[in-house]
């Protein structure tokens, strides 16, 4: 905090929107109307934001209702469109495009040493396609909400809610749509616009996940599309197509749902992964670990990804056969889960370890995604799902996986980039103290749903037995703290923009393009496009030896890190 | 952002961030593949409900399929496939500038035979109204599973047909264009990218027609 006030906060230097980027140009039309891949960031960042909040609020009603076991604060009804809306928002318009269409948009031109995405325009026409569904969202929201819950399932959905079922998955439609753009960009950029010299196996690890991902994005989303899309005219027209009475299979509606929805796991998780494989080795000033597995890793979990969809169907009376596959497939996806869990621990064997807030909100995604993984075993296993299907158990499992793990390497992403993006460096007392914060208050909510989850609390009901009533009242009372964690954020990080130190070029001395250039970075990126020469997370080449940070007490640690070459 | 030498067309044809059209034109070619690929996956999920309902209902769709016009499915199958043919010329012609003329004529044909696809398609549409062939309560066919047979081909015409539209729109904009800048309409990869959209929409028509119209007239 101290530091950060102290800098160079000069009277004349009060504007952070004078510099790069942020300096070309002041209007709403520039940034309305812009092309820029670094202010399309901007806008989604902002979108998300806005939206993280209100799936945020709903969730909080839902958690005031919990503390009491009776149904006393909204009523049933209400209590369904609650955590309905939270699901839409929090899967659709945060989570899916939280990472690649702030930081993936922002990052991936330059960490392959491009001026911009291939198709500047369809990205901003990515971003109004998004803006389009999040109207639909808000007008369900205005229009008294939906109340299906996130899946949608027919036939309850297609025929008997009486809520704005067709609003909410045109929604989901239409922004879909701006993901699937998102994902064509991000393929044919990474294939056609690398700077010489960087090959494949020099990537950025951020990089490979932002392909895989677009990859996933592009093969399962309009699946998803298609799903909607006959559900909404089976509601709208009466055609039946997964209507039981006319013969038609409501388990094929999940079959189809979960074929998107399970990679759609994959979609939130892997650029997390790339974010935290760009952090850790930094702060720890190693090289990455098994650099090649960690891109097979990734590979693989997005192949694999697209055939464990049946494990969310175990208790729907699909083939029992299929049960047996579909738990197979979904051990053998841990596997490269755990190989890049492993490469990240071995990656901070001997580092020179500094606990700044991105390795802070790292650490928290390791560990929180570990547990988050872990359990999805359990929940492969046949006998144990059954026990656990529909039950907090399983809430408490994916909260971990997405929440613990995509939201704190959002987290990551937002405080290691914060400097290269605003040009701003942020307090980082704070930051540590939020990112602390956040993995307690996580734990706080949701190790409580665990327990009660497997003692048989239902989810989405709003009213249960009292002995389950400690735990919902822990669980709410880690709500509060996990919110306090995240508005923190928002409070210190907007106070930098005015009065944070200006953030020098490379302020973690990392590797990689984005941070050869200046901060906040030139419109076209970089004033001569680079050519790369070098081997990923270089953090020790051989003979290395820091001459800027040689100071008593790292040269001698800087030293040893050498020899291990 | 262009090389000064460039060539004029090519200059004309040029975007950001590209700064040579050869790469632009690779780029362009690839991200219409990424989307086809998408495009593939969308009419795969309802291809693979409609197979799934037709192994658990084999007679109900054989003696739906036998309701459908087969006069309007193979007219507007032959329509395609020449309009197909006709797009297909373009990429090619439209490099030569001295042949511009000659491919905006063959998009403008194209553009006309998929219009020609659907007044014949609205024809078919209201001759299967006046049948009863819209599933509901007053529904021609009473088998279980019929009503799943038309569900589907309503769903499946109509979602190729807005594909058609989008095309229709996509090739008379290329051609419109490509009048008043002759130059850039020889370069850009905007031509190569909406002849495989055309393409696709053709090919997945082709499809429909097989699985549409042609179970029960063996």
């Amino acid at each position: 905090m101290t530091d950060a006030v102290l800098g160079d906060t000069l009277p004349h230097d009060a504007t952070t929107f004078d510099k790069g980027y942020l300096g070309d140009g002041h209007t709403l039309r520039s940034w309305l109307l812009t092309t820029d891949h670094k202010r399309i960031a901007i806008l989604y960042a902002l979108t998300i934001t806005i939206f993280f909040f209100v799936g945020g609020i709903a969730i909080a009603l839902v958690r005031i209702e919990l503390v009491t076991p009776a149904q006393d604060f909204v009523t049933a009804d209400e209590y369904n469109r609650l955590f309905t809306l939270h699901g839409i928002i929090m899967v659709w318009f945060f989570l899916v495009p939280s990472i690649p269409t702030t930081f993936g948009n922002f990052l991936l031109p330059m960490m392959i040493g491009a001026r911009d995405l291939a198709f500047p325009k369809l990205n901003l026409f990515s971003w109004y396609l998004t803006i389009i569904g999040g109207a639909f969202t808000i007008y369900v929201l205005l229009a008294g909400g939906v109340d299906t819950g996130w899946t949608f399932y027919t036939p309850y959905s297609s025929i008997y809610s009486n809520s704005h079922v067709i609003a909410a998955a045109m929604a989901v439609f239409v922004s879909g749509f701006g993901t699937i753009a998102t994902g064509v960009n991000f393929i044919t950029t990474t294939h056609t616009m690398r700077a010489p010299g960087l090959t494949w196996f020099r990537l950025p690890l951020f990089v490979w996940s932002m392909y895989t991902v677009s990859i996933v994005i592009v093969l399962a989303t309009p699946v998803l599309a298609m799903t909607l899309l006959l559900m909404m005219l089976e509601r709208f027209f009466g055609v039946p197509i997964f209507n039981p009475n006319e013969g038609g299979d409501p388990l094929l509606f999940q079959h189809l749902f979960w074929f998107y929805s399970h990679p759609a796991v994959y979609i939130m998780i892997l650029p997390a992964m790339g974010v935290v494989s760009e952090v850790i080795p930094c702060f720890a000033r190693r090289r990455l670990f098994g650099y090649d597995f960690m891109v097979y890793a990734l590979i693989a979990i997005s192949v694999i990804g697209f055939f464990v969809w049946g494990h969310h169907m175990f208790v729907s009376g699909q083939s029992a056969y299929a049960n047996l596959v579909f738990s197979f497939l979904s051990f053998i996806v841990a596997v490269p889960s755990a190989i890049k869990v492993f490469n990240w621990t071995a990656t901070l064997y001997r580092g020179q370890i500094t606990y700044e807030s991105p390795m802070l909100y790292s650490f928290g995604f390791v560990g929180l995604f570990t547990m988050g993984g872990l359990t999805g075993l359990f929940l492969a296993s046949i006998p144990i799902d059954i026990h656990a299907t529909d039950t907090y158990f399983v809430v408490a499992h994916f909260h971990y996986v997405m929440v613990g793990g995509t939201v704190s390497a959002f987290f990551a992403a937002l405080h290691f980039w914060w400097p290269k993006i605003t040009g701003r460096m942020y307090p980082e007392a704070w930051a540590r103290f939020a990112a602390i914060l956040m993995f307690f208050g996580f734990n706080f909510t949701f190790f409580p749903q665990f327990i009660m989850g497997w003692a048989g609390m239902p989810r989405r009901y709003g009213s249960y037995p009292p002995e389950f009533q400690v735990y919902h009242v822990l669980s709410s009372a880690g709500a509060a703290v996990l919110a306090v964690a995240y508005l923190m954020p928002l409070a210190y990080l907007t106070w930098s923009l005015r009065w944070g130190r200006r953030a020098p070029d490379n302020p973690w001395r990392a590797t990689g393009l984005e941070w050869q250039t200046s901060s906040p970075p030139p419109t076209h990126n970089f004033e001569k496009l680079p050519i790369v020469e070098d081997e990923p997370y270089d953090y020790h080449p051989k003979g290395y030896v820091d001459q800027e940070h040689e100071t008593a007490g790292t040269a001698e640690s800087t030293q040893k890190g050498g020899e291990q070459q | 952002m262009s090389d000064a030498s460039a060539h004029p067309a090519e200059e004309a044809a040029l975007r950001e961030p590209w700064e040579s059209i050869a790469r632009q034109r690779q780029a362009v070619e690839m991200g219409m593949w990424a989307f086809l690929a998408s495009e593939i996956l969308f009419f795969g999920g309802i291809f693979a409900g409609y197979t799934i309902y037709r192994s658990a209902y084999p007679e109900a769709f054989w003696v739906a399929g036998g309701h459908t016009s087969l006069f309007y499915g193979a007219t507007n199958t032959a329509i395609l496939l020449v309009s197909s043919a006709v797009i297909a010329l373009v990429p090619r012609s439209a490099r030569w500038l001295s042949l511009g003329s000659f491919a905006r004529m063959m998009l403008w044909s194209g553009a006309l035979l998929g219009i020609a696809f659907l007044v014949l398609k609205g024809f078919e549409y209201a001759e299967d109204f006046h049948e009863h062939l819209f599933p509901g309560p007053d529904f021609e066919l009473h088998e279980k599973g019929a009503q799943l047979f038309f569900a589907f081909y309503w769903c499946l015409t109509a979602i190729h047909a807005v594909h058609l539209i989008i095309g229709i729109g996509l090739v008379a904009r290329l051609a419109i264009a490509g009048a008043r800048d002759p130059r850039w309409f020889s370069q850009t990869p905007a031509v190569q990218a909406t002849a495989l959209y055309w393409g696709l929409v053709d090919i997945i028509w082709s499809i429909v027609f097989v699985i549409v119209y042609l179970p029960g007239r063996g």
